[in-house]
């Protein structure tokens, strides 16, 4: 008895302070198509739901891929063909664009698991660069066209996805349940596992666990999520492009946890909406986006290398000692 | 109670580093039941030995056998798998895992509470009940809360005895298990090996002689990679060529 209500106490943060929060970010996503324009918000969440799922692999494994946007852009691409060529459902069409998305991280990661540090950075980055080389290629991904004028469809034959709000909210839907498996994995059996590899990996074998096993599930965990992402992405946008598969998008996710705070829940969201919203309100300026952004990150590494949600926490927990 | 069955052995290791030869032929027998000591000198390559028993290394040439079944193609998690545990010279703790999380990590693969990712972590508490006997036996049970990163040299080598122990191994390898303690902590952890060497077999690497005379049945002596003697402690005290590897000349 004793145990377990010690053992709730060591929590980071108090649990109570954690659902109020939670609760009054679902409130503000709720609200937020009538402050702000819907298909901003759209693309900002699914932006957010890629940065978390990368975040699964870098903050809970310590795995750096240079390789992502394979699965983020590559589900784009799956579900954009199944619900344009197929005709299928959009929901249907989302699934099967994880599903690719989750079979790709399998063959990526069985190739690249073994390797550490900057190895493995760089296989991912070279298989992210034959993959977005075969869509490059491939006729059904119509090269530099992409697949445009996706239908959005009606959600389970029902919902007409072609009313903004209702698009706005399923997008919502997506994210809300992709941040809650992550959250989910890393607060499992499964992640406290995942913990121990990373703070002591030659313990965790000796201890009899295979540890490239456990390395690959999340893995094909984080490429899944990502796919659930760019999957989401392209039934809002209607299309899927080559941008989405490309080294740059790959860059642009590391770029996001960074800035919001590796190792975080959320800092990634918030880095994802902070450099989209950036992206959309330097567009009509003539400073050039790439450059701003850039100097944002490097001030973000040399003054607060925990990211803008790392900081945040480390203060509150310094003031509650 | 002392069975002449070796559960360990491993014959004709060979391990070279780049012409280097830090274990040469090595042959030990290590009987069923019984508490192995591996001694010598500083740079005999006992802990290569180690690496080598549990094949975190792989060694040149020589065969490897646990309870009768050839484990020398096999990784380490495998070999722990088949109850061949180490621990390792510098204490291996998740540090900022609490010593109750330390314990229930090792115990959550044996009852297939490892892979569950669609579970909330409180499902681990059905281990909290085992978790805790193991650390009170060595008695950490005041400090099951503290991550183990706070916990002194000698209390995170108990805690590494804890999780080994969790895993209830048929044999366990621990490398120098008292180096950097104190002297009471050395008392609680030889009461604990004796207590653990009960129904399991011990090899250990330890420096402290009097620790090694106390405890184990039979030493293995190292030098130079190679072995020197071996046999029961009065046996190998008295053998001068010990002596010598092992004090250096000797004075009277």
């Amino acid at each position: 008895m004793a145990v377990g209500t010690q053992y709730l106490a060591e929590q980071p943060r108090p649990r109570a302070l954690s659902v109020v929060f939670g609760a009054v970010a679902i409130a503000a996503l709720v609200a937020a198509p009538f402050a702000v324009y819907p298909v901003l918000m759209m693309n900002v969440l699914c932006f957010a739901l890629f940065a978390c799922a990368f975040n699964l692999l870098i903050g809970y494994v310590g795995l750096l891929s240079f390789g992502h946007a394979t699965f983020f852009g590559g589900a784009a691409y799956f579900t954009a063909h199944a619900v344009k060529v197929w005709g299928w459902e959009p929901l249907a069409g989302i699934l099967l664009g994880a599903a690719g998305a989750a079979a790709l991280g399998l063959i990526v990661g069985f190739l690249a698991i073994r390797r550490q540090g900057i190895y493995f950075a760089m296989i991912t980055l070279a298989l992210g660069q034959m993959f977005a080389f075969i869509c490059l290629q491939a006729p059904f991904t119509h090269g530099e066209d992409g697949i445009q004028g996706v239908p959005r469809g009606h959600l389970l034959g029902l919902i007409d996805l072609n009313q903004p709000l209702a698009m706005y909210y399923f997008t919502l839907a997506v994210f809300l349940f992709g941040f809650f498996a992550i959250w989910r994995i890393v607060h499992s059996p499964f992640g406290n596992i995942l913990q121990a590899i990373r703070e002591n990996e030659r313990r965790a074998i000796s201890l009899g666990y295979r540890v490239d096993r456990y390395k690959l599930g999340a893995f094909v965990m984080s490429a899944a999520l990502a796919g659930l992402a760019g999957a989401t992405k392209a039934i809002v946008f209607q299309f899927a492009t080559l941008t989405d598969v490309q080294w740059q998008m790959s860059g642009e996710v590391i770029l996001m946890t960074l800035l919001g705070g590796i190792g975080t829940l959320i800092g990634p969201a918030v880095g994802a909406g902070l450099v989209i919203a950036l992206q959309n309100y330097l567009a009509a300026s003539d400073f050039p986006v790439t450059v701003l952004i850039g100097i944002i990150f490097v001030v973000c590494v040399l003054v607060f290398r925990r990211g803008i949600v790392g900081e945040i926490m480390a203060l509150m927990k310094r003031k509650t000692g | 109670m002392v069975s002449t069955q070796p559960i360990l052995s491993a014959t004709g290791l060979t391990m070279e580093f780049r012409g280097f030869v830090a274990v040469n032929n090595v042959t030990i027998a290590v009987n069923e039941g019984t508490v192995h000591a591996l001694i010598g000198p500083n740079g005999a390559g006992k802990t290569t030995v180690f690496n080598l028993l549990t094949k975190f290394l792989t060694p040149t040439r020589g065969q490897i056998t646990f309870r009768g079944s050839d484990i020398t193609p096999l990784k380490p998690a495998e070999v722990a798998r088949l109850g061949l545990v180490r621990s390792f010279q510098i204490s291996a703790v998740f540090p900022h895992l609490t010593v109750l999380d330390n314990v229930r990590i090792a115990l959550q693969r044996p009852s297939n509470l490892a892979t569950q990712f669609w579970r909330s972590s409180s499902a681990l508490s059905v281990l909290d009940e085992r978790a805790m006997a193991l650390i009170d036996a060595v008695g950490l049970a005041n400090y099951a809360h503290l991550p183990a990163v706070e916990l002194s040299y000698g209390r995170k080598r108990a805690l590494e005895i804890a999780t080994t122990l969790a895993l209830d191994p048929a044999m366990l390898l621990l490398d120098e298990p008292m180096a950097g303690m104190g002297h009471e902590d050395i008392g609680r952890i030889s009461d604990l090996i004796r207590r653990i060497a009960r129904d399991r077999t011990v090899l250990m690497v330890e420096h402290n002689l009097n620790v090694v005379a106390d405890l184990c049945d039979r030493v293995t002596v190292l030098a130079r990679g190679e072995i020197l003697a071996d046999g029961s402690y009065e046996t190998v005290s008295a053998d001068p060529r010990v002596r010598e590897a092992y004090m250096g000349t000797e004075h009277d």
